[in-house]
Protein backbone atom coordinates (compact mmCIF):
# COMPACT_ATOMS: atom_id res chain seq x y z
CA UNK A 1 0.00 0.00 0.00
CA UNK A 2 1.03 3.81 -0.47
CA UNK A 3 3.31 5.24 1.97
CA UNK A 4 5.10 8.40 2.26
CA UNK A 5 6.43 9.89 -1.10
CA UNK A 6 10.34 9.07 -1.50
CA UNK A 7 12.37 11.86 -3.00
CA UNK A 8 12.67 10.68 -6.74
CA UNK A 9 8.88 10.86 -6.90
CA UNK A 10 8.25 10.12 -10.97
CA UNK A 11 5.05 12.52 -12.03
CA UNK A 12 2.16 10.10 -12.57
CA UNK A 13 0.50 12.49 -14.46
CA UNK A 14 1.43 12.87 -17.76
CA UNK A 15 -1.07 15.16 -20.47
CA UNK A 16 -3.81 14.35 -18.54
CA UNK A 17 -2.87 10.63 -18.75
CA UNK A 18 -1.67 8.05 -15.98
CA UNK A 19 2.04 6.50 -16.57
CA UNK A 20 0.72 3.53 -18.71
CA UNK A 21 -1.60 5.78 -20.82
CA UNK A 22 -4.40 5.20 -19.02
CA UNK A 23 -7.21 7.95 -18.33
CA UNK A 24 -7.84 8.16 -14.34
CA UNK A 25 -11.28 5.80 -14.16
CA UNK A 26 -10.10 2.82 -16.28
CA UNK A 27 -8.88 -0.74 -15.90
CA UNK A 28 -5.93 -2.43 -16.88
CA UNK A 29 -6.50 -5.21 -19.18
CA UNK A 30 -7.52 -7.91 -17.41
CA UNK A 31 -7.80 -12.11 -18.50
CA UNK A 32 -9.22 -14.42 -16.19
CA UNK A 33 -9.02 -18.19 -17.09
CA UNK A 34 -11.15 -20.84 -15.44
CA UNK A 35 -10.33 -24.62 -14.57
CA UNK A 36 -6.34 -24.11 -15.57
CA UNK A 37 -5.41 -26.91 -12.85
CA UNK A 38 -6.08 -30.56 -12.95
CA UNK A 39 -5.85 -31.56 -9.42
CA UNK A 40 -7.60 -28.86 -7.17
CA UNK A 41 -11.09 -28.73 -6.82
CA UNK A 42 -11.10 -25.27 -8.71
CA UNK A 43 -8.83 -23.20 -10.27
CA UNK A 44 -8.30 -20.15 -11.84
CA UNK A 45 -5.22 -17.95 -13.79
CA UNK A 46 -5.73 -14.07 -13.76
CA UNK A 47 -3.24 -11.49 -15.28
CA UNK A 48 -4.18 -8.08 -14.08
CA UNK A 49 -1.73 -5.37 -15.74
CA UNK A 50 1.45 -6.67 -15.18
CA UNK A 51 0.16 -9.03 -12.01
CA UNK A 52 0.01 -12.73 -12.84
CA UNK A 53 -2.03 -14.72 -10.25
CA UNK A 54 -2.45 -18.91 -10.18
CA UNK A 55 -5.14 -19.81 -8.00
CA UNK A 56 -6.32 -23.11 -6.57
CA UNK A 57 -9.29 -24.07 -4.60
CA UNK A 58 -9.59 -27.50 -2.35
CA UNK A 59 -12.29 -28.69 -0.52
CA UNK A 60 -14.58 -29.50 1.72
CA UNK A 61 -11.91 -31.67 3.19
CA UNK A 62 -11.26 -32.91 6.33
CA UNK A 63 -10.36 -30.03 9.23
CA UNK A 64 -6.84 -30.32 9.88
CA UNK A 65 -6.23 -29.89 12.97
CA UNK A 66 -9.41 -31.51 13.93
CA UNK A 67 -9.70 -29.05 16.88
CA UNK A 68 -10.14 -26.29 15.21
CA UNK A 69 -13.03 -27.70 13.04
CA UNK A 70 -16.19 -26.08 13.74
CA UNK A 71 -19.44 -28.06 14.25
CA UNK A 72 -21.74 -25.60 12.41
CA UNK A 73 -20.01 -24.78 9.16
CA UNK A 74 -16.78 -25.35 7.05
CA UNK A 75 -13.54 -23.18 8.03
CA UNK A 76 -12.41 -20.49 5.24
CA UNK A 77 -8.55 -20.79 5.15
CA UNK A 78 -6.64 -18.48 2.98
CA UNK A 79 -3.15 -19.00 1.98
CA UNK A 80 -1.70 -15.87 -0.19
CA UNK A 81 1.82 -15.45 -1.01
CA UNK A 82 4.51 -13.75 -2.96
CA UNK A 83 7.22 -15.89 -5.16
CA UNK A 84 10.65 -15.27 -4.76
CA UNK A 85 11.24 -13.63 -7.92
CA UNK A 86 7.49 -11.59 -7.93
CA UNK A 87 9.08 -8.08 -8.24
CA UNK A 88 11.91 -5.92 -10.05
CA UNK A 89 13.90 -5.75 -7.00
CA UNK A 90 16.06 -8.33 -4.84
CA UNK A 91 14.79 -11.91 -4.62
CA UNK A 92 12.10 -12.08 -2.18
CA UNK A 93 11.44 -14.74 0.48
CA UNK A 94 9.11 -17.37 -0.41
CA UNK A 95 6.58 -17.78 2.21
CA UNK A 96 4.64 -16.13 4.76
CA UNK A 97 5.81 -12.94 5.87
CA UNK A 98 3.38 -10.28 7.76
CA UNK A 99 2.11 -8.33 4.61
CA UNK A 100 0.94 -11.63 3.15
CA UNK A 101 -0.65 -12.90 6.66
CA UNK A 102 -2.39 -9.93 7.03
CA UNK A 103 -3.77 -9.95 3.21
CA UNK A 104 -4.73 -13.93 3.83
CA UNK A 105 -6.76 -12.65 6.61
CA UNK A 106 -8.59 -10.40 4.89
CA UNK A 107 -9.60 -12.45 1.55
CA UNK A 108 -10.55 -15.59 3.89
CA UNK A 109 -12.68 -12.74 5.40
CA UNK A 110 -14.27 -11.36 2.86
CA UNK A 111 -15.05 -15.42 1.03
CA UNK A 112 -16.59 -16.09 4.45
CA UNK A 113 -19.73 -14.14 3.76
CA UNK A 114 -20.32 -15.28 0.21
CA UNK A 115 -19.19 -18.98 0.58
CA UNK A 116 -22.07 -21.40 2.23
CA UNK A 117 -20.01 -22.71 4.73
CA UNK A 118 -22.87 -23.89 6.17
CA UNK A 119 -23.54 -26.71 4.42
CA UNK A 120 -20.13 -28.23 5.38
CA UNK A 121 -19.82 -28.19 8.91
CA UNK A 122 -16.26 -29.53 10.51
CA UNK A 123 -14.68 -29.49 7.09
CA UNK A 124 -12.21 -27.15 5.80
CA UNK A 125 -11.95 -25.16 1.95
CA UNK A 126 -8.61 -24.37 1.28
CA UNK A 127 -8.14 -20.99 -0.83
CA UNK A 128 -4.02 -20.50 -2.16
CA UNK A 129 -2.92 -17.68 -4.42
CA UNK A 130 0.26 -17.40 -5.21
CA UNK A 131 1.19 -14.16 -6.92
CA UNK A 132 4.20 -15.03 -9.19
CA UNK A 133 4.55 -11.82 -10.82
CA UNK A 134 3.55 -8.00 -9.09
CA UNK A 135 2.64 -5.15 -10.34
CA UNK A 136 0.21 -3.62 -7.73
CA UNK A 137 -3.26 -4.08 -6.76
CA UNK A 138 -2.40 -7.89 -5.83
CA UNK A 139 -4.71 -8.76 -3.09
CA UNK A 140 -7.65 -7.63 -5.21
CA UNK A 141 -6.49 -9.79 -8.20
CA UNK A 142 -6.10 -12.39 -5.43
CA UNK A 143 -10.17 -11.91 -4.96
CA UNK A 144 -10.69 -11.72 -8.60
CA UNK A 145 -8.71 -15.42 -9.32
CA UNK A 146 -10.38 -16.95 -5.66
CA UNK A 147 -14.29 -16.16 -6.61
CA UNK A 148 -13.69 -17.63 -9.98
CA UNK A 149 -11.94 -21.14 -8.30
CA UNK A 150 -14.34 -20.95 -5.69
CA UNK A 151 -17.24 -21.16 -8.76
CA UNK A 152 -14.84 -23.14 -10.97
CA UNK A 153 -14.75 -25.70 -7.43
CA UNK A 154 -18.41 -25.80 -7.56
CA UNK A 155 -19.03 -24.50 -4.38
CA UNK A 156 -22.45 -23.00 -3.78
CA UNK A 157 -22.10 -19.24 -2.71
CA UNK A 158 -24.49 -16.70 -2.10
CA UNK A 159 -22.90 -14.15 -4.04
CA UNK A 160 -19.89 -13.42 -6.51
CA UNK A 161 -16.92 -11.08 -4.87
CA UNK A 162 -15.11 -8.38 -7.17
CA UNK A 163 -13.30 -5.42 -6.53
CA UNK A 164 -11.06 -3.39 -7.67
CA UNK A 165 -8.51 -0.26 -6.11
CA UNK A 166 -9.17 3.01 -5.72
CA UNK A 167 -6.41 5.34 -5.02
CA UNK A 168 -5.23 9.24 -4.99
CA UNK A 169 -2.41 10.13 -7.34
CA UNK A 170 -0.76 13.59 -7.44
CA UNK A 171 -4.37 14.48 -6.22
CA UNK A 172 -6.15 13.11 -8.81
CA UNK A 173 -8.76 9.98 -8.11
CA UNK A 174 -7.61 6.95 -9.76
CA UNK A 175 -9.45 3.14 -9.69
CA UNK A 176 -6.80 0.30 -10.53
CA UNK A 177 -3.34 1.51 -8.93
CA UNK A 178 -0.43 0.59 -11.16
CA UNK A 179 2.99 -0.29 -8.93
CA UNK A 180 3.99 3.20 -9.43
CA UNK A 181 1.03 4.70 -8.57
CA UNK A 182 1.03 2.66 -5.32
CA UNK A 183 4.54 2.98 -4.48
CA UNK A 184 4.15 6.96 -5.05
CA UNK A 185 0.80 7.86 -4.63
CA UNK A 186 -0.99 9.17 -1.79
CA UNK A 187 -3.61 6.75 -1.01
CA UNK A 188 -4.73 3.44 -1.59
CA UNK A 189 -7.75 1.81 -1.06
CA UNK A 190 -8.68 -1.83 -1.99
CA UNK A 191 -12.03 -2.65 -1.53
CA UNK A 192 -14.42 -5.79 -2.90
CA UNK A 193 -18.17 -6.18 -3.01
CA UNK A 194 -20.53 -8.58 -3.36
CA UNK A 195 -21.57 -8.42 -6.92
CA UNK A 196 -25.88 -7.88 -6.22
CA UNK A 197 -25.92 -6.39 -3.41
CA UNK A 198 -23.20 -3.86 -3.61
CA UNK A 199 -21.77 -4.98 0.16
CA UNK A 200 -18.19 -4.58 0.93
CA UNK A 201 -16.57 -7.37 1.73
CA UNK A 202 -12.99 -6.48 2.19
CA UNK A 203 -11.62 -2.68 2.45
CA UNK A 204 -8.42 -1.56 3.58
CA UNK A 205 -7.70 1.89 3.16
CA UNK A 206 -4.10 4.43 3.76
CA UNK A 207 -3.42 7.57 2.95
CA UNK A 208 -4.86 11.10 4.58
CA UNK A 209 -8.83 11.44 3.01
CA UNK A 210 -11.57 13.41 3.72
CA UNK A 211 -14.39 11.60 3.96
CA UNK A 212 -16.15 13.06 0.75
CA UNK A 213 -13.32 11.59 -1.05
CA UNK A 214 -13.90 8.69 0.72
CA UNK A 215 -17.60 8.36 -0.53
CA UNK A 216 -16.57 9.34 -4.24
CA UNK A 217 -13.99 6.15 -4.12
CA UNK A 218 -16.42 3.99 -3.47
CA UNK A 219 -18.85 4.70 -5.98
CA UNK A 220 -16.21 4.66 -8.23
CA UNK A 221 -14.91 1.32 -6.98
CA UNK A 222 -18.83 -0.05 -7.50
CA UNK A 223 -18.31 1.11 -11.05
CA UNK A 224 -14.94 -0.43 -11.56
CA UNK A 225 -16.07 -4.06 -9.52
CA UNK A 226 -18.84 -4.10 -12.36
CA UNK A 227 -16.60 -4.65 -15.10
CA UNK A 228 -14.35 -6.73 -13.30
CA UNK A 229 -17.11 -8.83 -12.82
CA UNK A 230 -18.33 -9.63 -15.85
CA UNK A 231 -14.69 -10.72 -16.68
CA UNK A 232 -15.13 -13.29 -14.21
CA UNK A 233 -18.59 -14.17 -15.13
CA UNK A 234 -17.23 -14.52 -18.96
CA UNK A 235 -14.40 -17.02 -17.48
CA UNK A 236 -16.59 -19.49 -15.51
CA UNK A 237 -18.90 -19.23 -18.68
CA UNK A 238 -16.19 -19.69 -21.32
CA UNK A 239 -14.72 -22.73 -18.90
CA UNK A 240 -18.03 -24.58 -19.73
CA UNK A 241 -17.56 -24.49 -23.22
CA UNK A 242 -14.25 -25.02 -24.46
CA UNK A 243 -11.07 -26.96 -23.22
CA UNK A 244 -9.71 -24.57 -20.94
CA UNK A 245 -5.98 -26.61 -21.21
CA UNK A 246 -5.92 -24.57 -24.25
CA UNK A 247 -6.97 -21.75 -23.00
CA UNK A 248 -4.81 -21.03 -20.41
CA UNK A 249 -1.08 -19.73 -22.04
CA UNK A 250 0.59 -16.90 -19.43
CA UNK B 1 -14.79 -28.76 27.34
CA UNK B 2 -11.94 -27.16 25.39
CA UNK B 3 -11.52 -23.21 24.76
CA UNK B 4 -12.52 -23.05 21.31
CA UNK B 5 -15.67 -24.83 21.81
CA UNK B 6 -16.27 -22.60 25.17
CA UNK B 7 -16.00 -19.56 22.96
CA UNK B 8 -18.14 -21.26 20.33
CA UNK B 9 -21.28 -21.76 22.56
CA UNK B 10 -20.76 -18.64 24.44
CA UNK B 11 -20.83 -16.75 21.16
CA UNK B 12 -24.30 -18.38 20.05
CA UNK B 13 -25.68 -17.30 23.69
CA UNK B 14 -24.39 -14.03 23.78
CA UNK B 15 -25.09 -13.20 20.08
CA UNK B 16 -28.53 -13.59 20.69
CA UNK B 17 -28.63 -11.58 24.09
CA UNK B 18 -26.97 -8.55 22.30
CA UNK B 19 -29.22 -8.66 19.73
CA UNK B 20 -32.37 -8.55 21.77
CA UNK B 21 -31.31 -5.81 24.10
CA UNK B 22 -30.45 -3.93 21.09
CA UNK B 23 -33.34 -4.35 19.69
CA UNK B 24 -34.62 -2.73 22.36
CA UNK B 25 -32.17 0.07 21.90
CA UNK B 26 -29.93 -1.40 24.36
CA UNK B 27 -26.50 -2.47 25.02
CA UNK B 28 -25.38 -5.08 27.16
CA UNK B 29 -23.60 -2.36 29.76
CA UNK B 30 -26.55 0.87 28.75
CA UNK B 31 -23.92 2.89 26.81
CA UNK B 32 -25.24 4.39 23.68
CA UNK B 33 -24.39 3.07 20.58
CA UNK B 34 -21.87 5.52 19.78
CA UNK B 35 -20.20 5.85 23.25
CA UNK B 36 -17.24 4.95 24.66
CA UNK B 37 -15.95 2.56 27.79
CA UNK B 38 -14.41 5.08 30.42
CA UNK B 39 -10.66 5.51 28.49
CA UNK B 40 -7.62 6.18 30.66
CA UNK B 41 -3.85 6.97 29.49
CA UNK B 42 -0.67 6.80 31.65
CA UNK B 43 2.51 7.85 29.68
CA UNK B 44 5.75 7.92 31.05
CA UNK B 45 5.30 4.27 32.96
CA UNK B 46 8.17 2.82 32.08
CA UNK B 47 11.94 3.94 32.62
CA UNK B 48 13.86 1.95 30.36
CA UNK B 49 12.40 2.65 26.78
CA UNK B 50 12.44 5.97 25.47
CA UNK B 51 8.77 6.75 25.24
CA UNK B 52 5.72 4.66 27.22
CA UNK B 53 2.09 4.53 27.94
CA UNK B 54 -0.66 2.40 29.21
CA UNK B 55 -4.01 3.08 27.62
CA UNK B 56 -6.94 1.29 29.10
CA UNK B 57 -10.12 1.08 27.65
CA UNK B 58 -13.06 -0.44 29.40
CA UNK B 59 -11.39 -3.74 30.34
CA UNK B 60 -8.86 -4.31 27.75
CA UNK B 61 -5.26 -2.74 28.51
CA UNK B 62 -2.35 -1.98 26.29
CA UNK B 63 1.61 -1.20 27.18
CA UNK B 64 3.19 0.42 24.64
CA UNK B 65 6.68 0.93 24.99
CA UNK B 66 9.25 2.96 22.58
CA UNK B 67 12.66 2.17 21.62
CA UNK B 68 15.53 3.41 19.43
CA UNK B 69 18.06 1.60 17.23
CA UNK B 70 20.48 1.46 14.80
CA UNK B 71 20.20 0.07 11.71
CA UNK B 72 20.50 -0.21 7.59
CA UNK B 73 18.19 2.22 5.87
CA UNK B 74 15.70 0.22 3.51
CA UNK B 75 17.70 0.68 -0.09
CA UNK B 76 14.58 2.80 -1.86
CA UNK B 77 14.43 5.28 1.13
CA UNK B 78 18.94 5.13 1.86
CA UNK B 79 18.67 8.95 4.04
CA UNK B 80 15.08 7.66 5.86
CA UNK B 81 14.95 6.44 9.16
CA UNK B 82 12.36 3.69 9.69
CA UNK B 83 9.71 3.13 12.26
CA UNK B 84 7.92 -0.25 13.24
CA UNK B 85 4.97 -1.36 15.05
CA UNK B 86 4.76 -4.61 16.66
CA UNK B 87 1.70 -6.61 18.53
CA UNK B 88 2.23 -9.25 21.17
CA UNK B 89 -1.18 -10.77 22.48
CA UNK B 90 0.35 -11.85 25.63
CA UNK B 91 -1.06 -15.44 26.65
CA UNK B 92 -2.36 -13.92 30.20
CA UNK B 93 -4.37 -11.68 28.14
CA UNK B 94 -6.82 -13.77 27.41
CA UNK B 95 -8.31 -17.66 27.06
CA UNK B 96 -7.99 -17.52 23.15
CA UNK B 97 -4.13 -16.15 23.40
CA UNK B 98 -2.00 -18.75 22.92
CA UNK B 99 2.33 -18.51 23.42
CA UNK B 100 3.87 -18.72 20.00
CA UNK B 101 4.14 -17.12 16.63
CA UNK B 102 2.26 -14.12 16.08
CA UNK B 103 -1.26 -14.60 14.86
CA UNK B 104 -2.87 -12.97 11.93
CA UNK B 105 -4.81 -11.00 14.48
CA UNK B 106 -2.17 -9.51 16.38
CA UNK B 107 -0.37 -8.79 13.13
CA UNK B 108 -3.25 -7.09 11.46
CA UNK B 109 -4.02 -4.94 14.66
CA UNK B 110 -0.45 -4.00 14.73
CA UNK B 111 -0.16 -3.31 10.45
CA UNK B 112 -3.23 -0.89 11.28
CA UNK B 113 -1.94 1.08 13.88
CA UNK B 114 1.37 1.33 11.77
CA UNK B 115 -0.85 2.54 9.14
CA UNK B 116 -2.40 5.29 10.99
CA UNK B 117 0.85 6.77 12.04
CA UNK B 118 2.29 6.14 8.74
CA UNK B 119 -0.22 8.00 6.44
CA UNK B 120 -0.87 10.37 9.48
CA UNK B 121 2.94 11.56 8.61
CA UNK B 122 3.48 12.00 12.41
CA UNK B 123 7.28 10.51 12.08
CA UNK B 124 9.67 12.66 10.24
CA UNK B 125 11.72 9.92 9.17
CA UNK B 126 13.61 12.30 7.05
CA UNK B 127 15.43 13.77 10.63
CA UNK B 128 16.33 10.36 11.19
CA UNK B 129 19.30 9.81 9.13
CA UNK B 130 22.84 8.93 11.07
CA UNK B 131 25.32 8.29 8.31
CA UNK B 132 25.76 6.53 4.66
CA UNK B 133 24.28 3.97 5.53
CA UNK B 134 23.36 3.76 9.12
CA UNK B 135 19.91 5.51 9.76
CA UNK B 136 17.66 5.64 13.39
CA UNK B 137 15.01 3.20 13.65
CA UNK B 138 12.03 3.59 16.33
CA UNK B 139 10.66 0.57 17.65
CA UNK B 140 7.17 0.96 18.47
CA UNK B 141 5.88 -1.95 20.80
CA UNK B 142 2.52 -2.81 21.97
CA UNK B 143 2.02 -5.61 24.90
CA UNK B 144 -1.48 -6.65 24.63
CA UNK B 145 -2.14 -7.09 28.59
CA UNK B 146 -5.70 -7.30 28.89
CA UNK B 147 -8.52 -8.46 26.46
CA UNK B 148 -11.84 -6.60 27.33
CA UNK B 149 -12.38 -6.14 23.21
CA UNK B 150 -11.44 -3.12 21.15
CA UNK B 151 -8.13 -3.76 21.32
CA UNK B 152 -7.32 -1.83 18.09
CA UNK B 153 -8.52 1.58 19.25
CA UNK B 154 -6.65 0.79 23.08
CA UNK B 155 -3.12 0.07 21.12
CA UNK B 156 -3.36 2.79 19.11
CA UNK B 157 -4.25 5.30 21.99
CA UNK B 158 -1.12 3.53 23.72
CA UNK B 159 0.91 3.91 20.58
CA UNK B 160 -0.13 7.90 20.40
CA UNK B 161 0.66 8.50 24.02
CA UNK B 162 3.74 6.91 24.08
CA UNK B 163 4.56 8.41 21.22
CA UNK B 164 4.06 11.64 22.75
CA UNK B 165 5.58 10.69 25.67
CA UNK B 166 8.73 10.11 23.59
CA UNK B 167 12.50 11.51 23.92
CA UNK B 168 14.94 11.20 20.74
CA UNK B 169 18.46 9.53 22.05
CA UNK B 170 21.48 11.92 21.30
CA UNK B 171 23.60 9.80 18.69
CA UNK B 172 27.89 10.49 18.76
CA UNK B 173 29.89 9.18 16.68
CA UNK B 174 27.03 7.64 14.66
CA UNK B 175 25.82 5.60 18.30
CA UNK B 176 22.68 6.45 20.40
CA UNK B 177 23.83 7.33 24.27
CA UNK B 178 21.14 5.64 26.54
CA UNK B 179 20.03 8.05 28.95
CA UNK B 180 21.22 11.38 27.28
CA UNK B 181 18.35 12.53 25.32
CA UNK B 182 17.91 15.67 22.49
CA UNK B 183 14.51 16.61 23.33
CA UNK B 184 10.63 15.21 22.94
CA UNK B 185 10.18 13.45 19.85
CA UNK B 186 8.30 16.23 17.70
CA UNK B 187 4.64 14.98 16.77
CA UNK B 188 2.49 17.04 15.09
CA UNK B 189 -0.98 15.09 15.27
CA UNK B 190 -2.14 12.00 17.39
CA UNK B 191 -3.94 9.34 14.72
CA UNK B 192 -6.41 7.26 16.86
CA UNK B 193 -8.61 4.54 15.42
CA UNK B 194 -12.58 4.51 16.41
CA UNK B 195 -13.72 0.85 15.74
CA UNK B 196 -17.29 -0.39 15.34
CA UNK B 197 -18.86 -3.90 15.65
CA UNK B 198 -21.87 -4.71 13.52
CA UNK B 199 -24.42 -6.69 15.56
CA UNK B 200 -27.30 -6.74 12.54
CA UNK B 201 -28.19 -3.57 11.22
CA UNK B 202 -26.67 -1.94 14.87
CA UNK B 203 -23.12 -0.14 14.84
CA UNK B 204 -21.35 -0.11 17.91
CA UNK B 205 -18.61 2.12 18.82
CA UNK B 206 -15.93 0.33 20.87
CA UNK B 207 -17.20 -2.99 21.09
CA UNK B 208 -16.73 -4.81 24.01
CA UNK B 209 -15.40 -8.54 23.89
CA UNK B 210 -18.83 -10.18 23.83
CA UNK B 211 -19.97 -7.88 21.37
CA UNK B 212 -16.99 -8.75 19.42
CA UNK B 213 -17.86 -12.11 19.36
CA UNK B 214 -21.74 -11.34 18.37
CA UNK B 215 -20.27 -9.65 15.25
CA UNK B 216 -20.81 -9.73 11.91
CA UNK B 217 -17.90 -7.89 11.73
CA UNK B 218 -15.75 -5.10 12.36
CA UNK B 219 -15.03 -1.63 11.10
CA UNK B 220 -11.76 0.26 12.43
CA UNK B 221 -11.74 3.60 11.19
CA UNK B 222 -8.24 6.13 11.90
CA UNK B 223 -8.43 9.73 12.28
CA UNK B 224 -6.35 12.57 12.55
CA UNK B 225 -8.12 16.15 12.94
CA UNK B 226 -10.50 16.12 9.80
CA UNK B 227 -9.53 13.67 8.04
CA UNK B 228 -9.13 9.74 7.81
CA UNK B 229 -5.59 7.95 7.48
CA UNK B 230 -6.50 4.48 7.30
CA UNK B 231 -9.43 2.07 7.89
CA UNK B 232 -9.96 -1.93 7.67
CA UNK B 233 -12.67 -4.19 7.24
CA UNK B 234 -12.43 -6.98 9.32
CA UNK B 235 -13.82 -10.07 10.35
CA UNK B 236 -16.52 -11.76 7.78
CA UNK B 237 -19.43 -10.27 7.26
CA UNK B 238 -20.56 -7.32 4.82
CA UNK B 239 -21.08 -3.40 5.05
CA UNK B 240 -23.47 -1.20 3.20
CA UNK B 241 -21.75 2.37 1.86
CA UNK B 242 -24.16 3.84 4.21
CA UNK B 243 -22.78 2.25 7.35
CA UNK B 244 -19.09 3.09 6.58
CA UNK B 245 -20.08 6.40 5.59
CA UNK B 246 -21.61 6.57 9.27
CA UNK B 247 -18.59 5.39 11.14
CA UNK B 248 -16.71 7.41 9.09
CA UNK B 249 -18.42 10.60 10.54
CA UNK B 250 -18.63 9.47 14.09
CA UNK B 251 -14.82 8.68 14.29
CA UNK B 252 -13.82 11.90 13.45
CA UNK B 253 -16.02 13.47 16.03
CA UNK B 254 -14.98 10.56 18.57
CA UNK B 255 -11.57 10.82 17.34
CA UNK B 256 -10.57 14.58 18.63
CA UNK B 257 -12.05 13.47 22.50
CA UNK B 258 -10.07 10.47 22.92
CA UNK B 259 -7.09 12.73 21.45
CA UNK B 260 -7.70 14.82 24.64
CA UNK B 261 -6.44 12.21 27.09
CA UNK B 262 -3.02 12.36 25.76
Amino acid sequence: MAGSPAPDKPALFRDGKRLDGRAPNELRPIKIVAGVLKEADGSAYVEWGGNKLICGVYGPRECIPKHDANPYKALMKCRYTMSPFASLEEHGRSGPNRRSTEISKVIKEAFDSVVMTGEYPKTQIDIYVDVLQADGGTRIAAVAAATVALANAGLPMTDMISGVAVGKADGRMVIDLGKEEDNFGESDMPIAFKHRSKEIVLMQMDGKLTPEEISANIDAAIEGAEKVYAMQAEALRKSYETSVAEEFRM
Amino acid sequence: MGEELRELVLQEIQREMISNMLAQGKRMDERAKDEYRKATVQKGVLTTAEGSALAQIGDSKVLCGVKFGEMAPFPDRPTEGVFMVMAEFLPLASPVFEPGPPSPESIELARVVDRGIRSAEVIDTKGMFIEEGKVLAIFIDLYVMDHGGNLTDTAALAAAAALSDTKVPNVVDGKIVRRDYKGPLNMPDKPLTCTFAKVGDHLLLDPTREEERAAECQLTVGTVDGYVVCMQKSGPGSMKKSEVMECIGIALKKGNELRNLI
